[in-house]
């Protein structure tokens, strides 16, 4: 019967930047899984069946049991394959750094998507105030970085793997909101381009140009100019 | 007591966020300080420690501060693994299990709470959140059953994450069962529940955190309305 099958699946919809945190958590971990594809206006059994409370993807799916929401599937990922083929960890050994990657990857979950979201979909006012606040939180992150290589410091971990999603919607904020991430969040960017290095990443994120596509794609299904 | 270096917690003794962090330091037997907070008039050490949310609770532990409630607690059992109980299981699918839940907690009963004190303009829109709070807790009824296999608590024999964040929640229930009339925590809708009220309201580390003062409280809502800092 599906859905007990050994080993992992991952139910995803292609441009998520919830289900590719799931996708770079695997892949920094070296562990194989199955893809499974799911039509989000037509919602298979599985995933029904996977995720009855909220009925959303990323659910990812391991000898059959589920876990669900995208941090706590890589929080997941993390602690029950730790140091698999001698793969590091992705949060850090200290409780107060991971504390700190915690902190940052919530803060990303709590505003990031919610805002990007009114940026694109508003107009008038109530858009302005999401470029605002778009602003705003880049440059929150952008502090946050400072001069260093990752979130976490010297070492690639758990919030770099839930914000680097979000670097393929920039191109996507900057046309709706009319402004430069680069201008505004240099360290930012250099950051993400660091990330696009990672082939965990480069495999997993979509195209820029593809994100935007597919916005402009549900701004025509939701009638908006 | 341990205490391993300072401890401080800068709160508002009715936030659902912060009781859930002091059950927690009291279950792991940690001696800390308490400071209360004006949230009309927020203390430059709350702000300079939590430049980014500006919100409560904050654990100054060493001076450091650690924000945002459920990342304080798994912050403080991981660095007092040792001492007290563990809050989150060991095992990774059942803390899998028990962080989906405590997320669904303040995301659901979260929402539906400030919806039913802080952001409804009239009756309606009150009832409109109480309906949305009878849903989600009909949930955690199943969930109780299933996560305690029977046991007292979310997290089994001992109170676990999900008992502390929904049992947060529970002092500001007993005010808005007096606003609306009746039981959110229903015996007859959720037994489950309305027994796991019982028994966590009067274990050790919860007695004293958690407000029983409904006059108190709801005098206080007064205060936070006026302040208009819960929207």
């Amino acid at each position: 019967m599906a859905g007990e099958k050994k080993g992992l699946q991952l139910l995803d919809f292609w441009v998520s930047p919830f289900g590719q945190r799931c996708r770079i958590a695997l892949s920094e971990k070296g562990l194989p899984y199955e893809y499974l594809e799911q039509d989000l206006g037509n919602k298979s059994e599985l995933l029904l069946r996977s995720n009855p409370v909220h009925k959303k993807i990323p659910v990812l799916l391991h000898d059959g049991r589920p876990v669900c929401e995208s941090l706590i599937i890589v929080q997941y990922i993390d602690e029950a394959f730790p140091g698999k083929d001698g793969k590091p960890a992705l949060l850090p050994a200290d409780p107060y750094a991971r504390a700190q990657a915690r902190f940052w990857a919530d803060y990303v979950d709590k505003k990031l998507y919610d805002c990007g979201t009114r940026l694109w979909k508003l107009k008038g006012e109530a858009q302005q105030q999401a470029r605002k606040e778009m602003l705003e939180i880049l440059r929150t992150l952008d502090g946050a970085l400072g001069d260093g290589k990752f979130f976490g410091g010297e070492a690639f971990g758990f919030a770099d793997v839930a914000i680097a999603p979000f670097t393929a919607w920039f191109l996507t904020y900057e046309r709706h909101g009319e402004f430069s991430v680069e201008e505004e969040c240099p360290r930012l960017v250099a950051w993400a381009k660091r990330c696009g290095e990672r082939e965990s990443i480069a495999k997993n994120l979509t195209p820029p140009e593809k994100v935007y596509e597919f916005i402009c794609g549900m701004k025509k299904r939701f009638g908006i100019e | 007591m341990a205490g391993g270096g300072d401890l401080k917690v800068l709160g508002v003794w009715t936030s659902p966020f912060v009781i859930r962090v002091r059950i927690v330091l009291n279950l792991k037997g940690l001696a800390y300080e308490y400071a209360e907070e004006d949230l009309g008039n927020k203390s430059a050490l709350l702000l300079g420690s939590n430049p980014v949310n500006k919100s409560v609770p904050v654990l100054l532990h060493g001076g450091r501060p650690i924000n945002e409630s459920r990342i304080i607690i798994q912050y403080i059992d991981e660095v007092w693994a040792g001492s007290g109980p563990a809050v989150l299981p060991r095992d990774p699918y059942e803390r899998a299990v028990a962080r989906f839940w405590a997320a669904y907690v303040d995301d659901k009963v979260g929402s539906a709470w400030t919806g039913m004190l802080f952001r409804c303009k009239n009756e309606e829109e009150r009832a409109e959140a109480v309906a949305r709070a009878d849903e989600a807790l009909r949930t955690l009824e199943g969930a109780l059953e299933e996560c305690s296999g029977g046991k007292p608590f979310f997290g089994g024999d001992g109170i676990g994450l999900v008992d502390v964040v929904l049992g947060g929640y529970l002092g500001w229930f007993a005010a808005i069962d007096r606003i609306i009339g009746r039981r959110l925590i229903d015996p007859a809708r959720t037994p489950l529940l309305a027994a796991w009220e019982q028994r966590f309201r009067a274990a050790d580390a919860v007695r004293g955190v958690v407000p029983d003062d409904v006059d108190k409280v709801l005098a206080f809502l007064q205060t936070l309305l006026a302040i208009g800092s819960m929207k």
